[in-house]
Order: C-alpha cells, then sequence, then structure tokens
C-alpha cells in the first residue's frame, strides 16, 4: 500500500477512507450473506404450511400466511421434547467427559519441553488429516459384534464374570453408549485446544509464590490453576457442546433409533416426512435453546469485565 | 506479482463472489448431467455412452430416495436425467419437476417390458414421464445357517419369523435390522396383519405400530445402506431390505473371501413391488443430450450391462438375451410368476396418508 498519486476524485474517495471500512466490512457481510440471511430464511420457512409442490411449502393462498401449527407440535408431540432432551444430556456427558480427558492433557502440554511441547500438540491435531466419517466408520468396525475389538472386550468379560453371566458379544453398536464414546472421541481436540491456549498464558510464578506460601500441589492446582483456566473450560465446553447437540453424523451411524437426537429428527423431517416447515421449526428451536444460553453468559462476561475494569 | 490495492482487491472479491452467475462452458454443450442412485450403473456403461455418442457425462449419486426428492423439490439442480422412485412419481409430477417426454426422440422405447410399463403406470398415467429402468420387491434377507442355528428349520417365508416375539427374541443377537424407508416396511407389514396393504383407514397404521411394540426391543437398527457391509461381515441375520440388495451383500462376501449362505424371501402374505424410472428434469440445461442419454439407456446391451453389474431386474425386455444366465436364475432377482403373484404395486399416498403413515413411522423407531 504505497502512498500514490490521487488523480481521481473517485480514487481520492477510495483512499480516504476505504481499506478501513472494507476490512471491517468484511466480516460482517459474510456474517449477513451466511448466517443472517439463511437464518431469516429459515425462520420464515418455519411459519408456511407444508404443500405438493417444489419447493415443498408455501405461504397464504388457502394456507395461513404465517401458520403456527410447527411451534405448537414442538410441545404438544413428546417426540421432539425428548429429543432435545436426549441431544442436551448427551451432549453434556460428552462434554464433561472431554474436560475430565481434557483437561490433564492440556495441562501437561504446557508443563513439558518446548520440542515435546509441538511433538504432543501435532498428535492432538493429527486426527483431523483423516476424514471425520472415515474415523466414525473405523469405530463402527471396532464397536461391531463380530469385530476382533469386541471378541477381545467379551473373551475378557467373560473370563472375570461367572459363567451364567457370560456374553456373545458385548453390545456396543447402536447404543446411547456409541454415541457419547465417538462424541468425545471426535470433540476432544475442541476441547484440548482452546484449554492449551488458556493454560500455556497463566504465569508459572503465582503458582510457585503459592507454594512459597506452603500449599500443597492439589491447593494451587485447586485455588490458582483451576480459577484461572476458568475462561479456557468455558471457550472448550462451549466449542463441544454446542456442535455435540446438534450432531446428525454420529447417532445417525452409530447410535440407538430408540433414542433420537434432534439432528437426526431435523434430517428426518426435511427428508422422509418431506416437512421443511417443521424441520425449520425444530432448527429454529435448536437454536434458541443452545444461542440464549450463550447470550446471558457472555452478557454477564462483559458485565464482571467492565465491573473489573472499574475497580482497577 | 500484482501490487495488492484497494481495486485488485475489490475486483478480486467481486469475481469471486460472480463466480456461482458464470456458467461453466460445459454447460452448454456436450455434457449430459446424471443424477442416479450410488452403486446403480453398468461398469462400463457412462464410458460407452461417451465412446458412442462424444457427449461427456458429468455423473452424481445420491444414497437415498428422501435426499434426492428434497434435492430436486428445492429446485435449479441443473441435472438433465433423474433416476426416480416411481411411488414417489405422482408427486414429483404435481410439482412440475419433470417434463412430459416426446418419445419421438427415445426410438429404443420398444425395447421396454410392458409389464414393468404397466406398473409404472399406476403412478405415472400413460408413462408420460418416466422410462422404467430397474425394479424389484421388498423383502427379508437371511443368513441362513445364524438362523437356524437359533431357530432350527425356520420358515422363513413368512414374517412370523419376525413379529413372534419368541422368535425375534431369538435372532435379537444375531441382529434384526428394518428398512428405514416407512412406505416399504410399513405396507409390507399391512398385509402381514391381513389388512389392505393401499388401506386410507389411518386407524390401521396404529396396528402396524402396535405389531412392532413387543419386538421393538429386538430390532438393532433402522436402515437402508449400512447392511451393504453388515451382512458380510456377519453383524446382522434378519435384514429386511430391496431385493437387489441380497445380492450386493453376497457378493461382497464372496469378494472378502466370506463363506456365508445368504436367501431372499417375499413374504408370502405380499409385499410391494418397486420400479425406478429416467425423468428429464422441466428445467434441463442439455435436454437434446438428456435425451440421447435416455435413449442409450434403453438400448438392450447398455440396459442388460447395467443388471450384470448390480444384480437388479431390468425394465428393458430386449436386454433379456443379454443378462447373465446366473441373474435370469436366481429367483430373488427375477421371480418367478408365483413370487409375482405376491407383489403388488401400491397406490399412491394421499397427504394425510403420508403424514399418518411418517408419524407412525416415529412412533414404531423409537419405541
Amino acid at each position: 500500500m504505497s502512498p500514490s498519486h490521487h488523480d481521481t476524485p473517485l480514487e481520492r474517495w477510495f483512499h480516504r477512507r476505504g481499506w478501513i471500512r472494507i476490512t471491517i466490512g468484511t466480516p460482517y457481510l459474510w456474517l449477513i450473506f451466511f448466517f443472517l440471511l439463511p437464518f431469516i430464511i429459515v425462520l420464515a420457512m418455519s411459519f408456511a404450511t407444508r404443500t405438493p409442490t417444489a419447493p415443498p411449502f408455501s405461504f397464504g393462498g388457502e394456507n395461513p400466511v404465517l401458520n403456527f401449527a410447527h411451534y405448537q407440535r414442538l410441545f404438544s408431540d413428546d417426540l421432539y421434547i425428548r429429543a432435545y432432551l436426549t441431544s442436551v444430556a448427551n451432549a453434556a456427558f460428552a462434554t464433561f467427559l472431554c474436560l475430565l480427558i481434557g483437561y490433564p492433557m492440556a495441562l501437561g502440554l504446557t508443563r513439558v519441553s518446548r520440542s515435546w511441547r509441538n511433538v504432543l500438540l501435532m498428535l492432538v491435531i493429527l486426527p483431523f488429516w483423516t476424514s471425520f466419517l472415515l474415523r466414525v466408520y473405523a469405530w463402527m468396525g471396532l464397536m461391531g459384534s463380530n469385530s476382533w475389538f469386541n471378541k477381545l472386550l467379551t473373551s475378557i468379560y467373560n473370563g472375570i464374570v461367572p459363567a451364567d453371566w457370560a456374553l456373545r458379544y458385548i453390545p456396543m453398536m447402536n447404543t446411547n453408549f456409541a454415541v457419547i464414546l465417538v462424541t468425545v472421541y471426535s470433540y476432544l481436540p475442541f476441547m484440548i485446544l482452546p484449554l492449551y491456549a488458556n493454560l500455556e498464558k497463566l504465569d508459572f510464578s503465582l503458582n510457585e509464590a503459592a507454594m512459597d506460601l506452603g500449599s500443597r500441589p492439589f491447593r494451587v492446582f485447586r485455588d490458582v490453576t483451576l480459577p484461572l483456566s476458568v475462561p479456557g473450560i468455558i471457550a472448550g465446553s462451549m466449542l463441544v457442546f454446542i456442535p455435540a447437540s446438534g450432531e446428525l453424523i454420529i447417532p445417525s451411524l452409530v447410535g440407538s433409533s430408540s433414542r433420537p437426537m434432534i439432528g437426526r429428527v431435523i434430517a428426518d423431517e426435511f427428508t422422509s416426512a418431506r416437512s421443511w416447515p417443521m424441520a425449520s421449526a425444530v432448527a429454529i428451536a435448536l437454536l434458541v435453546l443452545l444461542v440464549v444460553p450463550l447470550m446471558i453468559y457472555t452478557y454477564y462476561d462483559a458485565k464482571s469485565y467492565e465491573k473489573q475494569r472499574e475497580e482497577a | 506479482m500484482t501490487k495488492l490495492t484497494r481495486r485488485s482487491t475489490l475486483a478480486v472479491i467481486g469475481g469471486t463472489l460472480a463466480t456461482p452467475y458464470v456458467r461453466p462452458s460445459w454447460a452448454q454443450s456436450g455434457t449430459v448431467n446424471v443424477y442416479n442412485w450410488a452403486d446403480y450403473i453398468g461398469e462400463t456403461t457412462l464410458a460407452d455412452f461417451e465412446a458412442q455418442t462424444g457427449i461427456g457425462v458429468v455423473y452424481d449419486t445420491y444414497s437415498s430416495a428422501e435426499e434426492a426428492q428434497a434435492k430436486m423439490l428445492a429446485g435449479s439442480t441443473g441435472y438433465d436425467v433423474v433416476d426416480h422412485a416411481g411411488i414417489d412419481m405422482p408427486r414429483a409430477i404435481a410439482a412440475g419437476i419433470y417434463e412430459p417426454l416426446d418419445k419421438s426422440m427415445l426410438p429404443n422405447w420398444k425395447n421396454l417390458d410392458p409389464e414393468i410399463l404397466r406398473i409404472l403406470s399406476g403412478w405415472d398415467e400413460g408413462n408420460q414421464y418416466g422410462v422404467p429402468y430397474m425394479w424389484g420387491s421388498v423383502g427379508m434377507t437371511y443368513n441362513v445357517d445364524l438362523v437356524n442355528e437359533r431357530i432350527p428349520g425356520a420358515d422363513m417365508t413368512t414374517l412370523d419369523l419376525i413379529f413372534k416375539p419368541e422368535n425375534a427374541a431369538k435372532l435379537a443377537d444375531c441382529g434384526i435390522s428394518i428398512l428405514d424407508s416407512p412406505a416399504d416396511i410399513m405396507l409390507m407389514v399391512l398385509r402381514y396383519l391381513g389388512l389392505d396393504g393401499d388401506t386410507t383407514n389411518l386407524d390401521d397404521y396404529q396396528k402396524v405400530v402396535e405389531a412392532f411394540k413387543p419386538i421393538r426391543q429386538y430390532i438393532r437398527t433402522f436402515d437402508n445402506t449400512n447392511y451393504l457391509n453388515a451382512i458380510p461381515n456377519g453383524e446382522l441375520c434378519a435384514v429386511n431390505n430391496w431385493s437387489g440388495d441380497y445380492a450386493t451383500a453376497a457378493g461382497r462376501a464372496a469378494e472378502a473371501g466370506i463363506e456365508m449362505n445368504l436367501a431372499y424371501f417375499v413374504p408370502k402374505t405380499g409385499a410391494p413391488a418397486w420400479v425406478d424410472c429416467m425423468c428429464i428434469t422441466s428445467d434441463a440445461p442439455n435436454r437434446e443430450n438428456a435425451y440421447k442419454f435416455m435413449d442409450f439407456m434403453m438400448q438392450a446391451e447398455a440396459a442388460a450391462g447395467c443388471t450384470n453389474y448390480t444384480y437388479y431386474a431390468s425394465g428393458n425386455l430386449a436386454a433379456k438375451e443379454f443378462i447373465l444366465p446366473e441373474i435370469l436364475e436366481d429367483p430373488a432377482v427375477s421371480p418367478d410368476a408365483e413370487t409375482i403373484g405376491r407383489m403388488w404395486a401400491p397406490k399412491p399416498f394421499s397427504e394425510e396418508q403420508e403424514r399418518a403413515m411418517t408419524r407412525a413411522w416415529q412412533d414404531i423407531k423409537s419405541g
């Protein structure tokens, strides 16, 4: 960006403020085009009526312009409520397990030498180089009732328990257990990376000070490291919880159809029931369910930050 | 390298945003865009067509009829020729996504099987829109050895084997899988319950839900595609599926060197038949080539090539002399007259029927 000769008025006009506006405006444009507009389309669709046309919905005509029937069904039909509950419960449990496994890993990453750290970080990211779908299929292979892995587990189990408890195989595929297992496996890096970024910035001298004052290692962790890493915990948990609750692929491939998750319900409404308005209503409700708590959190977070600044 | 100025940046951004509106040159001449089920065409069919006509084929596939339908209903797909489920034709025609065929451009129409055309005409009156491609039945594939191990001398011709709880309990550990496709399985169960398969009485669907209740806990999965790998792995022993899939699964087992005794049955209480057909979209960008492609697919050798590779029965009568004898002799793929007598072409569903069926199906699946 060299200072150039401003020949025409147009160019001068461009040069004065243009760059700043373009730079700031691009992300907003992106959000408007790829988030706000699609969101408005989905919102509008959720008030439409399903018709045998292409596209398969319409407003007005012999149908009401605003059709609230789909939102009514969300509450009157327990299928949706059960699916939301299953999704939120599965996602929360998977997030908790990710945190339990991911926190020590992230903390460990900050405590090893720099050369080791790069290798270990690489190992955390490495699974992304293989297609997500392929990794889920690999788990399907492992959990199947005739796989070597299942046979191995079964023979260990049968070796421990009394003979009349013996199993032919351990039922893992198409269970809720499988959904949580694969979700934890798939989303673990999303927990580790933000936690690591947070923990790495912590000032280790605070820990030293606590130890100098006589704290044992566990108390140092509880009183110093853990409270300071709360932002990392929240960021990681959000990154795991939000996509996990809308997850479609994992429950479709390894899940049990008796405990449908909301992603699958949306897909079924959209494809086999061909009710785009119903699918949209379910999607909007999911968004509200996920975004509203996030907004409340952001609001209070910003408030406490300002309070801190005022005190300072 | 050009200097990064505001003007060049804007040009690049503008150019990138405009890209979707610039038609690629191949969309104007020399190609045809085809949308078909995955694994549902002959091994050399597309190459043969390109060699014969010089027209390039842009080939795209889908893995569920619902997925294809959702895409077609959304519109502006850019496809010329689409393979569509026969039973969904009334809705597709009503929605205006396909154009009536100009049969003067399809000289090979004479090769088609009149019996299949007759079945298809139940969904597409006067065969105005669709060219029958392949057809088959809904039924049950059993891993004979695994089933007999648990129920010696099991009668596989009846759905009692699945719907009697004592039988289902015995088969639960070797794996029962049901099609995730209410239009197929629910009609089959209606007939098993002694009801009219084309019933318009919505309470009858509730009876199907009741029939599933005692055995629901024994069903491992509701699925349309994964069984193709799960059967060869011995993960499933009683699988509700479509006729050709049985042969595909057997083929995959043989490829992997696994000996497996599979058998396919159309239940004696009856099962719906299906016909898939090729249609031309009403906004086809390459209409002429679409007709050429369709006519090529109706050539006896080309149609036989598809059947010889996929093991689905052809809707093309003239193809018979080129079809492998083992396929013509396989009762699952080429059913005898008695089996055909047990199959029927379901009447198209009304909106109310469809809604009730979908809801009943959700109840069945979520148990």
